[in-house]
């Protein structure tokens, strides 16, 4: 992969800041020596483009219309609701109204920022003790790390560790197993050991210890590493609900369980103190989905400007 | 992901090769009050004294992979046990090979296994092209605004959990949903894709497809972005047209990554998308819907049969990483340098 380690001279590791301003590839034209492409062709370039977006979003535009609509528009539509005629929010002011919907929200919300914090710090922690290159053990802790990404300990082990452990319905069980992944280990080192190292160097000639200098300059260097691996992180625990099936009895589902239980299995929510919504409408399944969505597509399109540019390709070269 | 298991290469000549070269030349700028030279001739004793907080910094993330990684791993010995959990690991019954012997009599094990084999192999063939044309098209388009807009599109299902995704799948493609209302108004017999065995396969792939393919991109259209476009020039103004350009620079100069990528896939052919599998199983039953790694958690956490069903997930887990370290090996042959090369390679 020799030739994807060039990569243009304002990569990554300038940092957010220097936008499309200075990037020599954001010429908006067509180049020179490239004839003017037939116009079929166009049109059938465009055409695919058109179908692909709506293969993408087709499906989650539905399933917003539908929970926007009333039960007898759906039954009228045969399920098939793209334009509600009345839209209408009963089915989310039956879902707020309290109950399990709200509580299994609120806690995927704490676990999810609780568990991207902790994740975040111990991963950056590590990342940048494992850049010093003669570090006392520095190559038996990184192959350690590197080692889990060939091998998984298997379901039966790791289930038997946290019980083991005494994490069964704790929530601890959903952030603890998962708190670290060695990839995004890899790609945080990656970029901190492509940060000006002379900065560093100056910064302890004038005294500066080797923390201070991580919090003062290395972290504010590293933003948009450290969004995207947040992003990782946080998306990670929000969508996860293996976990929470395998650790955690019902009263402390999150909400990626309440989905599976109440959308995808159909079955009515827990016991008595949900009886309002014991025969799940189809609008309020959506709702149910629309609303576990909402986070990732607020997140979104803060983030997805880095994935573009290159954050990632200058760790996971090829 | 397909690209996690790829490490073993660089990380082999850094830090052994680092010091002597990359780190002496960081040294080189540093005063002689600093002690540079002497650094390395310090004791041991002293180094540590140095790297104290470094140190201190990767305790905790040292301690996870321990405890969550290389522990359970040692856990593994329940494959050799009967073991029952009010007797725990101590006082279980050694029975030696049987649980293994167990395995291979075991008609839904290789069940399982083909189950696991034909869904790998069926996205091998069809999800992997997708995600190199989607780049070759995203690549090609001329204006920013646009290309950016259908890359976020694209990327944005990657980021949509398995459950949400079923659920929507269901919405569509469901009992209910609006595919099959489209097929009984045109005519034709009435098909529900979530719950036809024969279709699991094919469901699987198209939901992996719909998921991931545009994210895939990502690493195709690093490597496009990379290819000379000096050559570009070069052949056009030597009279070739778009489909020559394409045919003998566009696709030679990706080959690296998409042959780096087939052997890494082949790699990794005995896991399947577990949280994807385990939602839907059900839907059509363990006779199409079982896949090894289910196989592990139904038989073992579910029914309790710990020791046959860890027999399995320690021989997949086996041959797993033998595939993997063989795939390694076989695109090192082809003149790879592997994955990562953790940002070293200049």
């Amino acid at each position: 992969m020799a030739g994807l380690g060039r990569r243009p001279k304002n990569g990554p590791r300038n940092g957010p800041k220097n936008g499309p301003k200075n990037r020599p590839k954001a010429k908006d034209s067509r180049p020179v020596w490239m004839e003017k492409p037939k116009p079929a062709m166009q049109i059938s370039k465009a055409i695919a483009l058109v179908v692909i977006c709506f293969l993408a979003l087709y499906p989650l535009l539905a399933v917003l219309a539908t929970s926007l609509s009333s039960q007898s528009e759906i039954a009228n539509n045969n399920g098939l609701v793209l334009f509600p005629k009345e839209p209408t929010f009963a089915a989310y002011q039956t879902i707020f109204a309290g109950g399990v919907v709200t509580d299994a929200l609120i806690r995927s919300l704490v676990i999810t920022t609780v568990g991207t914090a902790l994740s975040l710090v111990v991963t950056v922690a590590m990342a940048y003790g494992l850049t010093r290159r003669d570090l006392v053990g520095g190559r038996f802790f990184l192959m350690t790390a590197l080692f889990t990404m060939l091998f998984s300990p298997g379901i039966i082990p790791s289930f038997l560790m946290v019980k083991e452990l005494g994490l069964l319905d704790n929530y601890a069980a959903l952030v603890l197993p998962t708190l670290m992944s060695a990839f995004n280990l890899v790609v945080v080192r990656s970029f901190f050991m492509n940060l000006p190292q002379e900065l560093f160097e100056a910064a302890k000639i004038d005294g500066a210890g080797d923390f201070r200098i991580l919090v003062q300059m290395v972290l504010p260097l590293s933003r948009g590493v450290l969004a995207v691996v947040g992003l990782f992180y946080a998306v990670g625990y929000w969508n996860a609900f293996f976990n929470a099936m395998l650790y955690l009895n019902d009263d402390k589902w999150p909400l990626s369980m309440i989905l599976r239980q109440y959308v995808l299995l159909g079955q009515p929510m827990g016991d008595s103190a949900v009886a309002e919504i014991a025969v799940p409408s189809q609008a309020i399944q959506m709702a149910v989905v629309v609303i576990s969505l909402i986070p990732i597509v607020i997140v979104f399109p803060f983030l997805q400007r880095y994935f573009t540019k290159g954050v990632l390709t200058g760790a996971i070269k090829g | 992901m397909s690209s996690n298991s790829q490490t073993l290469t660089p990380q082999a000549t850094p830090d052994v090769g680092g010091p002597a070269t990359v780190a002496e030349g960081r040294r080189r700028g540093r005063p002689p009050a600093n002690g540079a030279g002497q650094a390395r001739k310090k004791g041991l004793m002293a180094r540590i004294r140095r790297d104290k907080v470094m140190l201190l910094l990767i305790a905790p993330g040292f301690l996870y992979f321990v405890v969550f990684h290389y522990v359970p791993l040692a856990g593994n010995v329940i494959a050799f046990l009967d073991y029952k959990p009010y007797l725990g690991f101590m006082d279980s019954v050694w029975v030696g090979l049987d649980n293994f012997a167990a395995m291979f009599q075991d008609g839904a094990f290789w069940e399982a296994l083909r189950n696991t084999l034909v869904i790998t192999g069926l996205q091998l063939a069809l999800f992997f092209p997708v995600p190199i044309c989607l780049a070759l098209l995203l690549n090609s388009i001329v204006s920013n605004k646009i290309r950016k807009f259908v890359q976020s599109v694209v990327y944005l299902p990657h980021f949509i959990g398995w459950v949400i995704i079923v659920a929507v799948f269901s919405e569509v493609l469901g009992a209910t949903g609006a595919v099959p209302h489209l097929l009984e108004n045109l005519g034709l017999p009435r098909f529900d894709a979530m719950t036809t065995p024969e279709f699991f396969p094919f469901l699987v792939t198209i939901q992996s497809i719909w998921k991931d393919a545009g994210w895939g991109t990502i690493i195709f259209l690093a490597a496009l972005m990379n290819v000379d476009q000096e050559l570009y020039e070069a052949a056009a103004v030597d009279g070739a047209n778009a489909r020559h350009r394409l045919w003998h620079i566009t696709l030679p100069g990706i080959m690296p990554v998409i042959v780096l990528l087939l052997i890494l896939n082949l790699g990794s052919i005995l896991s399947v998308g577990f949280e994807q599998i385990v939602l839907q199983r059900d839907n059509v039953g363990p006779g199409a819907g079982e896949v090894l790694d289910t196989y592990v958690y139904f038989h073992g956490i579910q029914d309790g049969q710990w020791g046959p069903a860890a027999a399995v997930g320690l021989v997949k887990g086996i041959v797993g990483l033998f595939l993997v370290l063989g795939a390694n090996k076989l695109a090192h042959f082809f003149g790879q340098e592997g994955v990562y090369s953790s940002g070293k390679s200049k």
